[in-house]
C-alpha cells in the first residue's frame, strides 16, 4: 500500500497517466479541487508577485547588477616623487580600464579613504622611486596596498597593480618578455566570460525554489492553521486527491515561471539556450518533485505559516542561494559542508541548469542530476505522507 | 517627546508588548526556530561560502614529453588547489571531461612547448576553461597564470627576475575569506530574520480577525507600532548579539572596533529592517502576502548589499538605490568595526541613512495602519 501510494505521489509529479491504478481515484474530483486551488492561487496578488514579478527584478539584478566581473575599483595613487618616470607610472595607472584612480600626495590622505571604504587601495611610487629602478639589485620599486576587508578586490587590486607595473617595465625595455610561458585561456561556453551567463540559471532555481518549497509550504501551512485541512480531509476525496489539487497548480505555476525565465534569459538578457527546450522542461519538471516534497514536507510538520516560511527559509531558499554551487564553490567548500550539499536539490538543479543554457544537452551531466533529484523528491513526499496521515490519526 | 514617553510610562502598551513577545516565543517550536536554524546557518555558510577554489580537478593533454612541461605539470600537480590531475591522451577526452564538468580546467601542451622555450622563445599553453563556472574558472586561471610565472622564472634564472611590487594587504594580510564571510553573514541573517518575523506580525492579526479587536480597542495606531517593534527589536537583537559573539569568540574573527559603536549600529540596523518588515506587514491581508512581500524585497535587497558582488560593480542607478537598503550600510559598519577598527565618524556616515530608513518606514507603517482605521 504505502509503497504503490509513493509511486502515485512520484509519478504525479512526472505527470505521467497512471494514477488510475487507485480506485479510489476519481477524475472529476480531482478536477474540481485543481481548479479551486488554481483560482485560490491566481486571485491572491501575491502569487503573481512571486511568479512572474520577483522572477523579473531577479532576472534583472542577476544580468546588471550582481556582477563578479570587477570594474573601475577605486584606488589612490600616491606621487612621492616628481620625476618622469613616476609620472609616467602613474599615468600608466590612471590609463588602465579597471582602476579608477585617486591621485594623491602623501599616503595618510588615501590611508584614511581606505579605512572608511572609499578607497579599495593605494599605490605608492616612492620618493626614491628613481634610484631603486636604475639600481640594477632586484628590489621593489612600488608599494601596493589593499583593503584587505574585501578580499577578492583585494586580490584583484594586488594583482593587477603588478601587471600595469610589470607592463610599463617591458615596454620601457622595449618589449623584453616578461614571461616566457603564454597561457592562453579559452572559456568554453562563456567565451566573453560574462558572470551573469552562469548566474543567470541559479537565478532561476532560486525562483524555482520559493514557488516550489517556500509558495507550497505556506499554502498547505494556511490550510492547518485555519483547520480547513481536516474539513477537506474529511470529504470523500482522498488525501491523494487533495495532495495532488493542492500541488498542481504550484507545479504548473513553477513551469510557467520557468519558461518565462528562460525566455526573459534568452531574448532579454541574452543568455543563449544552447540546449533543447525538452531537457530545459525535464529538468524544471523533475526539480518540482524535490521542491514541493519538501513544502509540503515543512507544512505538515509545522502546520503554523509563520515556522513554515522560517523553516522554508532556512532550509530551502538559504541554501539553494548559497550551497548551490552557483555563486560558491563545491568543491571549495569543507568535506562536511559538501556532504550536505549533496541533499540539496538545487544543487543538481544548477549544475544542469547552467548545462543546458551554456553548453547544450550534456546527458552524462543530466541523468545523475535528474535520478538525484527524484530522488530526493521521493524521500520528501515519502515523509510528508506518513505525517499526513499521522496527523488524521490522532 | 512628551508625547513618547507617555507612551513608553503607559500600562496599556507595557501589556501589549508583553503579549506580542509572547505571541512569538509561545509556542516551544517558534523559541527553538526563531533563534536555532540563524546560528547554524551561521556555522554552515560560514565554511560554505568561499570565492578561493580548491580541491579543483585539473585535466593535461601534454603532447610535449620536453623537461618544461615536464615541470609545469609537476607543479601544476603539487599546487595547493590541485585535487587531482586527469591525464587525457586525445582533445576528445578532454572535451568530455569539461562538459561533464569533470574538471574545472584543461591544459593543452602544445609538441613544440619545450622546444619554443629552449631556443629562447615564448612557449604556449592553452588553457581551457569551464566557463559555467566563470568566476572560479577565471580564478583558476590566476592560479595557473603564478605557476607559470614560476616555471618562467626558473627558466630565466640567470636574469634576476625580482618582482617589482610589494603588496601588503590591510586588515587581513593573508586575505582570509572568512573573516570577511562571517560578519557579513550576521547582517544577512539578522536582516531576514527581523524582516520575517515583523511581516507576519501585523497580517497574523489580520488573518486571524484579531486586528480589527485591536483596532476598535482605545490603543492608538502609534501604540500598535511600537508594541510590534519592540518584541522583534529584542529578539532579534539578542540573536545578533549571539552571532557577533559566536565570530569573535568561536570564528576567530579578530574584532578590532568598537563594541560600544557596533551595538547602537546593529540596534538601529534591526530597527530600520522592523520598520520595513512592518510597512509589508501593514500592506498585507493575508501572511502569505506578507512573507512573499517580504522576500520580493528581502532577496533583492541582499543581492544589491554588497555581500556577493561589490555595491560599486553596479550601475549608478541601482548603486542609489541600495543607499535604501539597511543591509548595505550596515555590511560597511560591520566589517568596519571586526577588521579595520572604524572611528566613529565613519560609523555615523552609515548609521544616519538606518536612522532615515527607519525613520521613513515605521511613519509609513503607521501611516498605512491608519488609512486602515478610515
Amino acid at each position: 500500500m504505502s509503497h504503490q501510494d509513493t509511486k502515485i505521489l512520484d509519478s504525479q509529479a512526472g505527470l505521467t497517466q497512471d494514477e488510475r491504478v487507485n480506485r479510489k481515484f476519481d477524475w472529476h474530483r480531482l478536477f474540481a479541487l485543481v481548479r479551486k486551488e488554481s483560482l485560490q492561487a491566481i486571485r491572491d496578488p501575491s502569487t503573481i508577485l512571486i511568479a512572474f514579478v520577483l522572477p523579473v527584478i531577479l532576472l534583472f539584478l542577476f544580468a546588471y547588477a550582481v556582477s563578479l566581473d570587477v570594474r573601475e575599483v577605486r584606488i589612490g595613487v600616491v606621487l612621492e616623487s616628481d620625476s618622469a618616470s613616476a609620472q609616467s607610472l602613474a599615468a600608466a595607472f590612471s590609463g588602465t580600464r579597471y582602476l579608477k584612480v585617486t591621485p594623491a600626495r602623501d599616503r595618510r590622505e588615501v590611508a584614511e579613504l581606505v579605512v572608511s571604504g572609499d578607497l579599495r587601495g593605494f599605490v605608492v611610487i616612492p620618493q626614491d622611486f628613481e634610484q631603486r629602478l636604475e639600481s640594477g639589485n632586484p628590489q621593489s620599486v612600488v608599494q601596493v596596498v589593499t583593503d584587505g576587508s574585501l578580499p577578492n578586490t583585494a586580490n584583484f587590486v594586488a594583482n593587477y597593480a603588478q601587471g600595469v607595473v610589470l607592463n610599463w617595465q617591458a615596454s620601457r625595455h622595449n618589449g623584453q618578455p616578461v614571461s616566457v610561458i603564454n597561457l592562453e585561456p579559452r572559456y568554453w561556453f562563456n567565451a566573453e566570460l560574462e558572470s551573469r551567463r552562469s548566474l543567470v540559471p541559479g537565478a532561476i532555481a532560486i525562483i524555482m525554489t520559493i514557488i516550489g518549497t517556500m509558495l507550497t509550504a505556506l499554502v498547505v501551512a494556511r490550510e492547518w492553521e485555519r483547520g480547513t485541512m481536516e474539513a477537506v480531509l474529511s470529504t470523500p476525496a482522498s488525501v491523494m486527491e487533495i495532495l495532488i489539487g493542492k500541488l498542481l497548480p504550484y507545479f504548473v505555476l513553477g513551469m510557467v515561471a520557468t519558461l518565462g525565465s528562460a525566455a526573459l534569459a534568452a531574448f532579454v538578457f541574452e543568455v543563449p539556450l544552447r540546449g533543447s527546450l525538452l531537457a530545459l522542461l525535464t529538468i524544471s519538471a523533475v526539480f518540482l518533485i524535490p521542491a514541493l516534497g519538501q513544502g509540503l514536507l515543512i507544512s505538515s510538520v509545522t502546520k503554523n505559516q509563520f515556522l513554515a516560511s522560517q523553516v522554508a527559509l532556512f532550509s530551502g531558499f538559504l541554501p539553494a542561494f548559497l550551497l548551490s554551487g552557483f555563486l560558491f564553490e563545491i568543491d571549495a567548500m569543507p568535506v562536511p559542508i559538501q556532504i550536505i550539499t549533496y541533499l540539496i536539490p538545487a544543487r543538481y538543479f544548477v549544475s544542469s541548469l547552467q548545462t543546458v543554457f551554456l553548453a547544450g544537452d550534456v546527458w552524462a551531466v543530466f541523468l545523475p542530476d535528474l535520478a538525484a533529484m527524484m530522488a530526493i523528491g521521493v524521500f520528501f513526499f515519502a515523509i510528508a505522507k506518513r505525517k499526513t496521515r499521522k496527523n488524521l490519526e490522532t | 517627546m512628551r508625547h513618547l514617553i507617555n507612551i513608553f510610562g503607559n500600562a496599556r502598551l507595557r501589556a501589549q508588548i508583553v503579549k506580542e513577545i509572547l505571541s512569538i516565543l509561545r509556542d516551544p517550536r517558534s523559541r527553538i526556530i526563531v533563534f536555532l536554524p540563524p546560528l547554524m546557518q551561521l556555522l554552515v555558510f560560514t565554511f560554505a561560502t568561499t570565492l578561493e577554489v580548491r580541491n579543483a580537478d585539473i585535466a593535461i593533454y601534454d603532447r610535449d614529453a620536453g623537461h618544461w612541461s615536464h615541470e609545469l605539470v609537476a607543479r601544476v600537480g603539487a599546487a595547493d588547489f590541485v585535487n587531482k590531475i586527469h591525464t587525457v591522451h586525445s582533445p576528445e577526452q578532454l572535451r568530455a571531461l569539461i562538459d561533464r564538468r569533470a574538471v574545472i580546467a584543461g591544459l593543452n601542451i602544445g609538441p613544440e612547448f619545450s622546444r619554443d622555450i629552449a631556443a629562447g622563445g615564448i612557449g604556449t599553453v592553452q588553457v581551457i576553461v569551464d566557463g559555467r563556472r566563470s568566476n572560479a574558472g577565471q580564478i583558476t586561471v590566476g592560479y595557473l597564470n603564478t605557476i607559470a610565472a614560476g616555471v618562467s622564472a626558473a627558466v630565466q634564472r640567470d636574469t634576476s627576475n625580482a618582482t617589482p611590487v610589494v603588496v601588503r594587504h590591510w586588515f587581513n594580510p593573508n586575505l582570509i575569506y572568512r573573516w570577511f564571510v562571517v560578519p557579513a553573514l550576521s547582517g544577512i541573517l539578522v536582516f531576514f530574520s527581523a524582516l520575517m518575523i515583523t511581516s507576519l506580525s501585523i497580517s497574523r492579526e489580520r488573518e486571524l480577525g484579531t486586528f480589527d479587536q485591536l483596532l476598535v480597542s482605545p490603543t492608538t495606531t502609534l501604540e500598535i507600532i511600537v508594541a510590534k517593534t519592540m518584541p522583534a527589536l529584542a529578539i532579534v537583537l539578542i540573536l545578533g548579539m549571539l552571532m557577533i559573539a559566536a565570530e569573535a569568540f568561536a570564528f576567530g574573527v579578530p574584532f578590532e572596533g568598537s563594541f560600544w559603536l557596533l551595538m547602537p549600529s546593529l540596534l538601529l540596523f534591526i530597527l530600520s529592517v522592523v520598520g520595513i518588515g512592518l510597512m509589508i506587514s501593514s500592506v498585507s491581508a493575508t501572511q502569505q502576502q506578507a512573507i512573499l512581500g517580504a522576500f520580493a524585497i528581502g532577496v533583492p535587497a541582499v543581492l544589491m548589499s554588497g555581500f556577493a558582488t561589490p555595491v560599486e560593480n553596479m550601475p549608478v542607478v541601482l548603486q542609489w538605490l541600495a543607499e535604501a537598503i539597511p543591509l548595505k550600510h550596515f555590511l560597511v559598519i560591520v566589517e568596519g568595526t571586526f577588521l579595520k577598527a572604524m572611528p566613529a565618524s565613519d560609523i555615523i556616515a552609515n548609521t544616519w541613512p538606518l536612522v532615515i530608513i527607519a525613520l521613513v518606514s515605521l511613519t509609513m507603517a503607521t501611516l498605512f495602519v491608519r488609512s486602515r482605521l478610515e
